[in-house]
């Protein structure tokens, strides 16, 4: 709840800095849209993350959560989180739980999106 | 502090009904199908209350006010009753496709019985397409039912052309007047039978009517069987303190309704006029002046229903988003106004009433403001 009301980390990064990786996952006629956006520094570890959710309470918190998860992690262990534990932290029911599904897409996407700006990169060096 | 507003779902009971009523759970709780006097003391009750019901409905005579459990109950016993009666002679039914659940349900029950049923789309305004239902009438329809108000939109069908073409057809005409008995002027000469809940006109649950016309005679099949009371239509002993308190709610609103409907729709306006002066991108939804004034509907672009009636827990609003539901589709209401997509998640419905206050009005449409303006800044979709 305090999530929800109070969020952390809304906003969003430039999109086009090779060292955010951006996501958009949902769709709006299914009533749940999360843009997610990760900013990694050279370590490889995750040193900001910001998003805008459109869709209900849950779909929110599990946004807010998610992005306060990752932020100091590395790409690996960020694909580690799985919906399971944010459903389990914020005490989701079982109707809710594609809130926190879609969160752990949005992460894993913004990973993919970022790997694959890395990956363009290198070929063109 | 908790602000109600969500007159659709249900009203308080109003002090002067629980008045009335109380007796009738002690000293007057006689059976009123009893020959002594304490049964007759009951039994008196639930006469006056029935013309009470009549009188507000504009029934000729108290006789064909029938008590039942609710609006469902009246809903299910007018149509099956119906069709199950008159089924020999036709096969299809006619219905919308923004009616209540319980009369969808009733409907889809009888097509898996095996009769044909037809849902009128509805116009973008929420009012019935009377062109798809003109050419849908025809000799074989044994019943239409269309509600008089909708219960999320608050919009208002033409009752009275409705009944003209049924008429012409010699089909018979149910209405589901849940919403719009006590708040809005019905008159029974324009249908064959009608539902009324009492917890919707500041009565109590668990009550209800339906208005089954004697001149012709319509005949219906009891939903139940048992001692046949409510002229062999409705057995079962009368709930005799809900009966009573149904009759003094509409009492109540015959003699209040049309100073009520003047307050409330100074009120109405006064909401929409600020919300959308103040909110960008804000739809009314349903035809802007066939609607009760009691009623709001609207969607607000980039915000999820849901999310906004959890950004202001202590206001008590329903939303038609999915998210509120467990099927997690969006209301078939809003979806049947064609409506954008996204638009039917984006949806809070405010029902304005008796108790409702100016300063409340102020208090939650400034509430909304805060909260829309709030997650918008948060929605990728903004
Ligand atoms: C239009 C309409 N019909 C029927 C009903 C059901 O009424 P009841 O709760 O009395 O069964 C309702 C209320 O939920 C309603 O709004
Ligand atoms: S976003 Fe629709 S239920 Fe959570």
């Amino acid at each position: 709840m305090e999530l929800y009301s109070n969020p952390k980390n809304v906003g969003s990064l430039d999109e086009k800095d090779e060292n955010v990786g951006t996501s958009v996952v949902g769709a709006p006629s299914c009533g749940d849209v999360i843009k997610l956006q990760i900013k990694v520094d050279e370590e490889g570890k995750i040193s900001d993350a910001k998003f805008k959710t459109f869709g209900c309470g849950a779909a929110i918190a599990s946004s807010a959560l998610i992005t306060d998860w990752v932020q100091g992690k590395t790409l690996s262990e960020a694909k580690k989180i799985k919906n399971q534990d944010v459903a389990e932290y914020l005490s989701l029911p079982p109707v809710k739980a594609h809130c926190s599904v879609l969160a752990e897409e949005a992460i894993e996407k913004a990973i993919e999106n970022y790997l694959s700006k890395k990956g363009e990169e290198t070929c063109k060096k | 502090m908790n602000v109600y507003m969500d007159y659709q779902a249900t009203t308080p009971c109003d002090k002067r009904v629980v008045d009335e009523m109380l007796p009738y759970f002690t000293e007057k709780f006689g059976n009123p199908h009893s020959g002594h006097a304490l049964g007759l003391r009951a039994n008196e009750g639930v006469e006056i209350a029935r013309k009470k019901i009549a009188d507000l409905i504009h029934a000729n005579d108290p006789r064909e006010i029938v008590f039942t459990s609710g609006a469902t109950e009246s809903n299910n016993l007018a149509i099956k009753g119906a069709v199950h009666y008159y089924k020999s002679d036709r096969k299809k039914i006619i219905t919308s496709a923004i009616e209540h659940k319980c009369v969808l349900e009733t409907c889809r029950s009888l097509q898996s019985e095996g009769y044909e049923v037809v849902f009128v789309p509805v116009l973008s305004n929420g009012i019935v397409d009377m062109d798809f239902l003109q050419r849908e009438i025809d000799d074989n329809t044994i019943l239409v039912s269309i509600m008089t108000v909708n219960n999320e939109i608050g919009t208002i069908q033409p009752i009275k052309e409705i009944s003209k073409i049924c008429r012409e057809h010699g089909v018979l005409f149910h209405t589901d007047a849940a919403q719009a008995v006590g708040k809005v002027e019905v008159d029974v000469a324009d249908v064959d039978l009608m539902s009324i809940s009492g917890h919707k006109i500041y009565g109590p649950k668990g009550v209800g009517a339906l208005y089954v016309r004697i001149k012709p005679r319509i005949r219906l099949t009891p939903l139940f069987s048992g001692g046949g009371q409510e002229r062999g239509v409705r057995s079962g002993t009368l709930a005799v303190p809900l009966c009573v308190g149904l009759g003094k709610a509409c009492e109540i609103a015959k003699n209040e309704m049309h100073q009520e409907a003047e307050r409330l729709t100074e009120m109405k306006n006064h909401f929409i006029g600020k919300i959308l002066s103040r909110l960008e991108k804000v739809y009314l939804n349903g035809d802007r002046e066939k609607r009760i004034p009691g009623c709001l509907n609207f969607s607000f672009e980039g915000v999820e229903g849901e999310s906004i009636m959890l950004g202001m827990p202590e206001v008590c609003v329903s939303s038609g988003s999915a998210c509120t539901s467990a099927s997690l589709e969006p209301s078939y209401v809003l979806k049947a106004l064609s409506i954008r997509e996204d638009l039917a998640h984006c949806s809070l419905r405010i029902g304005l009433g008796r108790f409702t206050t100016f300063e409340e009005v102020e208090y939650v449409s400034d509430k909304i403001i805060e909260t829309v303006t709030r997650l918008r800044s948060m929605s990728p979709l903004w």
